[in-house]
């Protein structure tokens, strides 16, 4: 079990691959990107893992930490634990079957589709948002990235926040439950979750409102996928339905686009996409939003079918999984399971400390520091050209006077103002270009049809 | 420190941009965001009524280290009764401004409940001048 710092972020910038383009520094909805010396920094306090980087960079020079496949050998019983657009990666062709079959090749020895036992979340969540009175709309924790979103840009809407945990905890208790019921020990489990996305990473490796992770291991879906592929058998497919004997078509959708809004208050609403989860939030902070009880916010678009791990076209992937969810069950038909004995146990397991504020986009401690920082920003922002080109290593020209003030750049970093400066003499030709090429690694501005961010052609 | 705004009357798809500025830098200053939370509904609530009820009007803002003074200047039809307009209910908009939503009389008051401080002031016929007091 895990016990890291709990800035964790999987993200990582390879400084081999990275060009410097500045794509991912624009991309970010929380200005977390600088360039400095040519490549991407990203800053750990600001990201919330969103993965709009991920997708943007040209050379794929933005990677994640993963756990290697191989850990899962050192456990005798070992869980793959999976959410349900796993199946959806696949194409229409290869069944629920095959794809339960590979996993049991690849070397897992239990299959647990992570939303089986959903109905026990729904209730847990319905029950909260009846009782609890002091914020509404009520918003989903589901997604992390959107939970590290509201801790560190909108902390009043903290109070907002269902303190229930991912679906991910409960199948993996119900998992843990289950083995050891049969008599395994814990130090003999290994549950390794699927990971559709970076944020899911973080939150299982240093969880928002718990104190330690239940997963040992995190794979990436589309390291996966690509594994599944290859292990997929077309003749003696075994019968594998027994494994999925509890899964419902809510769990199956829970984590589509309105996979909860469906089933809470009588009005809600499921807003997907980080930039358009932002533009929300800024509303609703304003209380510029109608009366509205529960709110899903998810900050892929598609929610997890366009997860940044996937392998599958998101819109195939939601089509797939609306189709397969009509062969089952609603999760209110499983009222008389045998399942129910488990109810008070796993229930008591969702309920999640409160979340934090972690607001980092404050200048100063020192309200009067802060204020003169302020000041000072709104006459830097006078010399500046708006045109927010990124050449100064900043996303816009107002992230550009917000560094300058923090003591993070220089004026000469404005590529605009240094020609200003050369023009009235107050800065020779050589020094010029010298600070350039700090900002952008030597011999960058020198001929050369090879060098880095060629590659960038036409992509 | 001073920001500044100015305001067209009838474009409400532009009100609500002081509010929103205003909003970022008081998170950037580290003000309280409950605080912060009623500064901005008040500020909105005063950007909509120049909107609403006038031809245009500017915004001043002044920020110290432990307060926030706004004040919104118009020039319109100006307040004949305030203390009646200050009536949680009472409205004089227009049916096409209560056909977008607003006009449910509730602004003055909910700016009242959201600062320390208020002052209205307004000659008929030609102005209305709100200044707005929070302490952080
Ligand atoms: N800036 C202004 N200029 C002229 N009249 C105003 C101004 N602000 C408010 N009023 C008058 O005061 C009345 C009450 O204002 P208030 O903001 O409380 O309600 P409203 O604007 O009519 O509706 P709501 O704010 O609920 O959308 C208005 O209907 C209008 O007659
Ligand atoms: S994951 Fe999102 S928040 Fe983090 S650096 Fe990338 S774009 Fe920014
Ligand atoms: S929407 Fe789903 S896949 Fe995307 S970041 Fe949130 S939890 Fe991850
Ligand atoms: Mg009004």
């Amino acid at each position: 079990m895990h016990r890291l710092p709990d800035t964790y972020h999987a993200l990582k910038v390879d400084a081999q691959k990275c060009i410097g383009c500045t794509h991912c520094m624009q991309s970010c909805p929380t200005e977390a990107i600088r360039i400095r010396n040519g490549l991407a920094v990203i800053d750990k306090k600001r990201c919330v893992d969103c993965g709009q980087c991920l997708r943007a960079c040209p050379a794929k020079a933005i990677f994640v930490e993963q756990d290697d496949l191989d850990k899962i050998k050192s456990f005798k019983y070992r869980v793959a634990l999976f959410p349900a657009v796993t199946i959806g990666q696949f194409p229409e062709n290869i069944s629920e079957n095959q794809i339960y079959d590979a996993l049991l090749k690849i070397g897992f020895t239990h299959l647990y589709e992570l939303e089986q036992p959903i109905g026990f979340l729904k209730d847990s969540i319905k029950e909260y948002c009846r009782k609890d009175k002091k914020a509404r709309p009520h918003i989903s924790t589901f997604c992390p990235s959107v939970v590290r979103l509201i801790q560190i840009r909108y902390p009043s809407l903290l109070d907002n926040l269902i303190p229930r945990k991912a679906p991910h905890d409960l199948g993996a208790h119900l998992a843990l439950e289950q083995l050891q019921n049969q008599g395994a020990q814990r130090d003999e489990i290994g549950i390794f979750y699927i990971t559709p996305c970076i944020a899911k990473i973080s939150s299982v490796k240093s969880p928002l409102g718990e104190k330690e992770s239940i997963v040992d291991g995190v794979i990436n879906m589309n390291v996966l996928y690509n594994k599944v592929r290859k292990n997929i058998r077309t003749t003696d497919i075994p019968d594998t339905s027994d494994r999925r004997e509890t899964l419902t078509r809510d769990g199956i959708l829970w984590s589509l686009t309105r996979g909860e809004a469906r089933h809470f208050g009588e009005r809600s609403m499921a807003i997907d996409g980080i930039h358009n989860v932002i533009r929300f939030l800024e509303r609703l902070e304003n209380e510029e939003v109608p009366d509205i009880d529960f709110l899903e916010l998810r900050a892929c678009d598609q929610s997890c079918a366009g997860g940044n791990l996937t392998a599958g076209n998101r819109f195939l992937t939601v089509e797939r999984l609306e189709h397969r969810a009509k062969r089952y069950e609603s999760s209110s038909k499983f009222k008389d399971h045998p399942i129910q004995r488990l109810a008070p146990k796993l229930k008591s397991k969702l309920i999640s400390d409160p979340i934090d504020a972690k607001p980092v986009f404050i200048l100063d401690r020192d309200r009067e520091k802060a204020l003169e920082k302020m000041s000072k920003m709104q006459r830097i922002i006078c010399f500046l050209p708006g045109i927010d080109c990124g050449a100064c290593g900043a996303p816009n020209c107002q992230a550009l006077a917000e560094d300058m003030v923090n003591q993070k750049a220089k004026m000469s970093d404005c590529v605009f103002l240094q020609q200003t400066w050369q023009e009235e003499n107050k800065i020779s030709t050589s020094k010029a270009l010298k600070n350039m090429e700090k900002k952008w690694g030597k011999d960058r501005f020198k001929a050369d049809c090879n060098k880095r961010g060629r590659r960038n052609e036409g992509f | 420190m001073e920001l500044n705004f100015s305001i067209e009357g009838g474009d409400f798809t532009q009100a609500g941009q002081a509010s929103s500025r205003v909003k970022k830098v008081l998170k950037q200053l580290g003000v309280d965001p409950k605080c912060i939370k009623s500064i901005v509904i008040a500020l909105y609530e005063a950007e909509v009524n120049v909107v609403a009820h006038a031809h245009r009007g500017q915004i001043r803002i002044q920020i110290e280290k432990d307060k926030i003074i706004t004040i919104i200047e118009d020039e319109g039809p100006g307040i004949p009764d305030i203390a009646l307009a200050m009536q949680e209910g009472f409205s004089t908009a227009s049916k096409k401004v209560r056909e977008m939503g607003f006009g449910a009389g509730m602004g003055l008051p909910n700016i009242k409940k959201n600062t320390n401080e208020l002052q209205i002031d307004s000659v008929v016929g030609e102005s209305t001048t709100v200044k707005m007091v929070n302490y952080f």
